[in-house]
């Protein structure tokens, strides 16, 4: 090895600074005085170094909103604090009325202005958002149609320090449009005093108002920019420059999402051995209500004739022991098994509150971050169930048999929940969540089986604090043998 | 349906449930393999000579052994037939059909439209899908260094002057433009393919159809060309490696501590640019890192083999307590689950993000365990599944990994720190029935 020394600096490593274990999230961190310092080091992966912006390109009903709503609500739950600025919402407050198309004209030099005025505001609070609200990412959802627009926003991101990402939406196909139209524009504010025709002829007339001018990025023209265009509906895409990882996971989201009308449906395993104990984690077979519980899934499967239905659980007993009672082929996976409660693994909340009275605290106080000594948090988990929520995009109609905490996740990604609710969301036994895309969000339909199960949900209790009192901790445990 | 058919029992390597009365997997309903694809794929490399194609169906033939889908690379067999179409796709039947192969890399000048319309006739037929990938450049440069590196050194220019060779292969190259004719925007829309320009600064992607595309077209926008090492070490010598126990999280031993120090007056005489440092969620890969003084960055998915029930324990406990799990465990030491615990094919699975972000970044540094290193370096050397959990990865050795030409070359460097070897080799009895020593016969002093 070399032993050139040209730096004056002290010779030597620096000396390991001493390590504590962080009592939330069990992360190691170097301390000093008694204090865990300030430090870089990340629990995941630095996603940029600085912030994202994204902005959408393209003709009015090409599903802009659609796209900016769902990666918003994608990016959200992977971690990466993400806002939506869709600058139709900010003209709608500036002119309280929506006469007609005739706004959108591009002789409207009235129209004009105030249209402007609103990208700018909009730009305003994404800078607000970028800079001083801890907002890593932001999606700037407006038409963009012309080159100069989308100059002035590439401008504003470089004064700034923001990167800037384009996700155009191309799309010719007039079913596709009028389907558009149908889902999100009839119910839109804009359109509350008319009927469904004029909506329709007006919305029509609204789209011819743009496409003279537009623009769409090039390949040529624009090569320096950073981009993906989507086309019809994700037939094709092109993709240019992918500047790092955030981008080239948001390309991979994008490629994955598709519209055809579909339903997942989500449910716990039944009822088991030792949910009837009051014991969590754990690796048991079913009860008595559990396995009946399965063959009323069975039925109720059969009812609902659903299209090539497959079928998901994780690799615990329980789940598998429900997906058999279908009769059907079905896909184990292992990141849909149960958080991982580490010491505190088939224990129950009486027992956790006696030989870990601190812990129990914690966990009350941030259960969404909270991690389980040797064992997981809801936020591990949100991250192992990525891959899930990646296939289940791709996927049509699925049935997910899985847990607790799991599903809280996965229902969490779909009606965009935020942190502190996901786990205190409500999944009982026995009981299938029905989730049907619609418009911008998910239908949700809650179907109890009728087969009677214990309770396992158990509520944030007032007290959290660690000096509580016993009975304090335990006011929200569930009943059980 | 009566209860007894929601009997399950546990099978003892993987530890997965299945139903009691099942007999061979064939006949189970539940799989645990993940369904990557439910007919077998055929990758046709498209593109002029000197466009990376063979780079790239080496690269992804790798990575997708690496993750499990069964991929073979039919190069070689297209030299064999002298670009005979016909044999080389009559071998590919023959791999999905007799071999359980999921792909097939089919690295040829498929430059005319003709010969790329047998394949799809020949995949139409058997039920294959093809997936196209289209390597296109049009920069002269990145066209002569393709060139240099790796034609020029080849045994057809063995009696050349470099110039000359680069003469004579650009000239090569206008052979084929004459009959090249590119993926087609508009004729070829109903195929499914990937064209990569200049080596990933433009992609156009056409009609994924499955989640092993999705998967490969991923892969492919994050690998890219550009000259760094990565460099793989483990934590220093720890409290739990000098008693021989394994798993659980212990700090380091003073031996482990003398490692970080020569570890960062390593790194910092290797004067990296740019080098990014990772650790797992563990106290002795942190406290290694420690000792660098420059930021790293902890992955919970760079942990350790979860070993379950056996964490902590001695080899010597292991075989007490859990004699049939050791026996089982040497006899598939790659799928063999601990109870409650990991395999190293689950390892690899949590490992897949951590190796998509190593493809992106340049210069980095690895500081993770031994099962974890093994895995990495199964990923970059191409080792299968039965090698991958004997590799060596002592302690005290940092591993150095340069992509050069079509793999990577390996540089090895013991720090001159003495610790405990921790390599258990497979014994050669591993039937349940064997004896207590012939179990521990390869287990590693300690105290």
């Amino acid at each position: 090895m070399s032993d050139v020394e040209e730096e004056t600096e002290p010779c030597g490593p620096t000396p390991s600074r001493e390590l504590t274990q962080n009592p939330l999230k069990k992360i190691w961190m170097p301390y000093k005085n008694g204090q865990p310092e300030k430090h870089i080091s990340q629990r995941k992966v630095c996603m940029t170094n600085c912030p994202t912006l994204i902005v959408t390109v393209g003709l009015p009903a090409r599903g802009k909103t659609y796209i900016s709503k769902k990666l918003t609500r994608y990016l959200n739950w992977i971690g990466v604090p993400t806002k939506e600025f869709n600058v139709g919402q900010y003209r709608r407050q500036c002119v309280k009325i929506y006469k007609s198309f005739e706004f959108f004209r591009p002789d409207n030099e009235e129209g004009l202005k105030i249209r402007k005025q609103c990208a700018s505001a909009a730009l305003n609070d994404v800078r607000q958002y970028l800079t001083e609200e801890g907002g890593q990412v932001a999606v700037f959802d407006a038409t963009n149609t012309t080159r100069e627009r989308r100059e002035t926003i590439t401008r504003f991101a470089e004064q700034n320090g923001f990167k800037v990402f384009f996700v155009e939406s191309v799309c010719e196909d007039p079913d596709v449009i009028a389907e558009n139209i149908v889902q999100v524009k009839l119910g839109s504010p804009d359109y509350t005093h008319c009927n469904t025709e004029q909506a329709v002829e007006d919305f029509m007339k609204r789209i011819k108002c743009y496409e003279n001018s537009y623009q769409p990025l090039d390949q040529v023209l624009d090569r320096e920019l950073s981009f993906i265009k989507i086309i019809d509906v994700g037939r094709r895409y092109l993709v240019n420059r992918v500047q790092d990882h955030i981008q080239s996971r948001i390309v991979y989201y994008l490629m994955n999402i598709h519209i055809t009308p579909r339903s997942i449906y989500l449910c716990r395993h039944g009822e088991s051995e030792l949910n009837i104990k009051g014991r969590i984690g754990g690796d048991s077979g079913l009860t008595v209500r559990g396995k009946e519980f399965a063959r009323c899934l069975a039925q109720f499967i059969n009812e609902q004739d659903i299209s090539d239905l497959k079928v998901w659980t994780s690799q615990m007993k329980r789940t598998i022991q429900t997906a058999e009672a279908l009769g059907v082929p079905y896909e184990q996976w292992k990141a849909l098994n149960e958080i991982d409660a580490g010491v505190c693994e088939e224990l129950m909340y009486e027992e956790i509150q006696e030989r870990y009275p601190l812990e129990f605290a914690l966990r009350d106080q941030d259960k969404y971050r909270y991690r389980y000594p040797k064992g997981e948090s809801y936020e591990d988990l949100v991250q192992r169930l990525e891959p899930v929520i990646m296939e289940l995009e791709r996927q049509e109609n699925v049935l997910v048999i899985c847990h607790q905490a799991v599903m809280r996740c996965l229902l969490a990604y779909f009606l965009d929940k935020s942190a502190e609710e996901l786990p205190y969301l409500k999944c009982p036994l026995h009981t299938v969540l029905k989730l049907t895309p619609v418009a911008y969000g998910c239908k949700v339909e809650s179907i109890f089986l009728k087969v009677v199960a214990v309770n396992t949900h158990r509520e944030r209790p007032e007290n959290v604090d660690v000096s509580r009192l016993p009975e304090e901790a335990l006011l929200t445990v569930p009943s059980h043998q | 349906m009566s209860a007894e058919h929601l009997a399950l029992t546990q099978t003892l390597l993987l530890k997965i449930w299945v139903p009691w009365a099942s007999g061979s997997s064939n006949q189970r309903r539940g799989s645990s393999r993940p369904q990557f694809t439910n007919s077998p794929t055929i990758i046709v490399m498209v593109g002029l000579p000197a466009r990376g194609k063979t780079y790239i169906s080496k690269k992804l033939t790798r990575y997708l052994n690496w993750i499990g889908v069964p991929t073979q690379d039919n190069q070689e067999a297209m030299k064999i037939h002298r670009a005979c179409t016909s044999n080389a796709l009559k071998d590919i039947a023959n791999y999905f059909a007799k071999e359980q192969g999921q792909v097939a890399v089919f690295d040829a000048t498929n430059t005319t439209q003709e010969k790329r319309g047998v394949i799809i006739s020949f995949a139409k037929e058997r039920g294959y899908k093809v997936f196209f990938i289209e390597s296109i450049c049009d920069d002269p440069e990145i066209i002569e260094a393709n060139i240099m590196e790796l034609k020029v050194s080849s045994p057809d220019y063995e009696d050349c002057d470099k110039e000359e060779a680069l003469e004579d292969f650009l000239k090569r190259i206008e052979c084929y433009k004459s009959t090249y004719v590119s993926l087609d925007e508009e004729k070829d829309r109903h195929l499914s393919y990937i064209k990569i320009f200049n080596v990933g600064s433009r992609y156009l992607v056409n009609r994924v159809q499955d989640h092993i595309q999705s998967r490969i077209v991923y892969y492919l926008m994050n690998i890219h060309v550009t000259p760094r090492s990565i460099y793989l070490s483990r934590h220093g010598e720890s409290e739990l490696n000098l008693l021989g126990r394994i798993g659980g999280d212990s700090s380091l031993s003073s031996q482990g501590k003398r490692y970080a120090s020569a570890l960062s007056t390593f790194i910092r005489n290797q004067a990296i640019k740019d080098l990014k440092v990772w650790t797992s969620h563990m106290k002795r890969t942190i406290q290694t890192a420690e000792a660098l003084g420059v930021p790293y960055e902890q992955w919970k998915a760079l942990n350790e083999i979860d070993a379950g029930v056996c964490e902590e324990m001695t080899y010597e406990e292991i075989q007490e307590n859990y004699p049939e799990e050791f026996a089982i465990r040497d006899q598939d030491k790659y799928r063999y689950r601990y109870p409650k615990g990991e395999s190293y094919e689950d390892m690899v699975h949590r490992l897949e993000p951590v190796i998509m972000e190593l493809e992106r970044q340049e210069n980095v540094l690895v500081i993770c365990h031994q099962a974890i290193m093994r895995c990495l370096l199964a990923y970059f050397l191409d080792k299968p599944a039965d090698e991958l959990p004997y590799l060596k990865c002592p302690l005290h050795t940092v591993l150095k990994l340069t992509p050069v030409a079509y793999g990577c070359k390996l540089e090895s460097f013991y720090l001159n720190v003495k610790a405990v070897n921790t390599h258990r080799d497979k014994p050669t009895n591993v039937d349940v029935t064997r004896r207590p020593e012939e179990a521990l016969q390869t287990v590693p002093e300690h105290v």
